[in-house]
């Protein structure tokens, strides 16, 4: 479709490049950002990528949203999209456990075994298609179609934080503990959300994500570190 | 040893607020700040702070509070009933307060949310560039949370000046609340519209710092209620499923996935904001042009009303006052004032 200028009050607008989730929408939202990062239009004071628009905040007392639609559109029509420079996190997971309250669920009602469901969580590549809803929370896209799954019927009061979600189409990794209508497998000993680290979050959109399973022992090895404030997890490919 | 501001009574709902958290939003982490921020402006203000200071916000009613060094007070939002040592102050102008002396601050009768600063400003740690609580995720404030009996907030120096009041009430604005359509309004018909801006809501009493939830005729999105998570501005009117609008506010969710009808123009989300729970409220729509002349009328108006903050006492005349006073009557006679 048409890009298309939304108002959103007056001081945002959306840029709506698709009211679909598709990767290549989503990586000139991500683009669009970045341009707007690194060369700026006056007035504009925040972005906000999401999986199919940009939510552009603005000074109205700077530009007015009338001259600031036009020149977003012109910015994408000469947006470089560069695909493969994103970062590629392996994420480790302790599936099942406390933390993974509907694995074996989710195993019966897909009929497979919970290790061929762990296989097939772990088989597929994510992206990061935007952070939101809470601090850090990750909205991953690229769930195999097998793992498609409604939402509870009744949410959880209480996720815990770190936990390896599947609501719908989508996948997560949450950040913050909170209530929840999405199905959980487990959990990573990464920190998502740290808002005493240096750098608060760890992922951001256009990231890409692989799972891989780890054993409590394991986990338990990776939390101690993380506890010691050592980094064990870096992105294999640098942005 | 820095001064301090002793919690000795608290309502539940009493928490730290600076202006919010700036540049976060892409990662999922919403300003926060005051509901009512002109009102919380004008608070810091009136007590010789800048802009970027720390005060509170309560809902209701504030709590009793007490410091350990001299220190310039003023309460904002609405009409705070307000006393010292038992004796009753005035909102919306500062007072001194001295250790040993209990500051009381009751209920507010025609507001929600109200402010209390304190000169110096509070300085407990910021957190992502804010000391704005964020209550649903714990950030920021005194250890994320809402303050207690007991809690003691460091203050920043206090710097000495005289007490100010208003010279005239911020201008709030009356009638239905404006709105700009979109960024989803074509989810929405004629039919739906025309309850929308057509009817009349009351805000429910499932009210937060996240969201105001609003009562009345129910809207049907013609094209369905959800829609693949965009971002959510201040503001936003989002229409679940059940037809009933919520409005979003200083700690909305960064995304979501309802259609949004319309955003509520900023130079009236204070005045939504501050309507009591069970109050009436009606929306009319205006363009985005029309709203944006509003927003910076609004954000003048402020300017205004810190920039003539009057001292108390000594200067009760103002200038703008006594230049509309004819005291020169008596001297040349009002025949020769005339052209």
């Amino acid at each position: 479709m048409t890009p298309r200028i939304l108002a959103a009050g007056d001081q945002a607008l959306t840029v709506e490049l698709s009211c679909e989730v598709d990767e290549a929408v989503n990586a000139r939202v991500i683009a669009l950002a970045r341009s707007l990062a690194d060369d700026p239009i006056p007035g504009v004071e925040e972005t906000v990528p999401t999986y199919r628009s940009l939510l552009v905040l603005y000074d109205p007392g700077a530009v007015r949203g009338a001259a600031l639609g036009p020149a977003l559109l012109a910015r994408l029509e000469t947006l470089d999209v560069r695909p493969g420079a994103a970062r590629l996190w392996r994420v480790p997971v302790e599936y099942g456990g406390e933390t993974g309250l509907d694995l074996e669920e989710m195993a019966r009602m897909k009929e497979m075994s919970p290790d061929e469901l762990i296989a097939l969580h772990g088989s597929a590549e994510y992206r990061v298609h935007m952070i939101g809803f809470a601090p850090g929370f990750t909205y991953l896209g690229g769930l195999p179609e097998r793992l498609h799954t409604p939402r509870r019927a009744t949410p959880r009061q209480v996720v815990a934080a770190s936990s390896i979600g599947i609501g719908g189409k989508q996948a997560s990794v949450n950040s913050v503990a909170g209530p929840s209508g999405w199905r959980f497998l487990g959990r990573t000993p990464l920190v998502p959300f740290d808002p005493a680290r240096e750098e608060p979050f760890l992922f951001r959109a256009g990231d890409r994500i692989r799972f891989h399973p780890v054993t409590s022992a394991e986990a338990a090895r990776l939390d101690a570190a993380l506890a010691r404030g050592e980094t064990p997890v870096t992105p294999e490919v640098a942005a | 040893m820095s001064a301090l501001l002793k919690i000795r009574r608290a309502s539940p709902m009493l928490t730290v607020q600076d202006r919010g958290r700036r540049g976060l939003l892409h990662a999922g982490v919403s300003g926060s700040g005051p509901m009512d921020p002109p009102a919380f402006a004008l608070a810091n203000a009136l007590v010789g702070n800048g802009p970027e200071a720390a005060g509170l916000e309560y809902a209701g009613f504030g709590g009793t509070f007490e410091v350990t060094a001299p220190v310039r007070i003023a309460v904002t939002g609405g009409e705070a009933q307000l006393s010292r040592d038992g004796a009753a102050l005035a909102p919306w102008e500062s007072h001194e307060l001295a250790p040993g002396q209990v500051l009381g601050v009751g209920a507010l009768k025609d507001a929600v949310w109200g402010y209390l600063a304190v000169s110096g400003g509070i300085e407990t740690p910021p957190v992502l560039g804010a000391r704005a609580t964020h209550l649903r995720t714990g950030l920021g404030g005194h250890e994320g949370r809402a303050l207690r009996e007991g809690d003691d907030l460091p203050l920043g120096e206090t710097a000495i000046g005289p007490c100010l009041r208003l010279r005239s009430p911020l201008p709030r604005g009356t009638g239905p609340i404006r709105v700009v359509p979109g960024p989803q309004d074509e989810f929405f018909d004629e039919a739906a519209w025309a309850a929308f801006a057509g009817g009349s809501f009351t805000v429910s009493a499932t009210r937060d710092r996240m969201a105001t939830a609003l009562e009345g005729q129910e809207i049907r999105a013609a094209k369905g209620h959800d829609i693949v998570s965009d971002g959510t501005p201040l503001g936003s009117v989002q229409v679940p499923g059940s037809g009933r609008p919520i409005v979003l506010m200083a700690e909305r969710q960064t995304t979501g996935g309802y259609p949004k009808i319309a955003t509520v123009a900023s130079a009236d989300l204070p005045r939504l904001a501050q309507t009591p729970s069970g109050g009436a409220l009606s929306f009319t729509r205006v363009s985005r042009e029309e709203a944006e002349e509003a927003a910076l009328a609004a954000r003048r108006a402020l300017a205004r009303a810190i920039d003539t903050l009057a001292p108390k006492g000594s200067l009760q005349l103002s200038s703008e006052y006594l230049l509309s006073v004819n005291l020169i009557d008596g001297v040349v006679g009002p025949e020769a004032a005339e052209p």
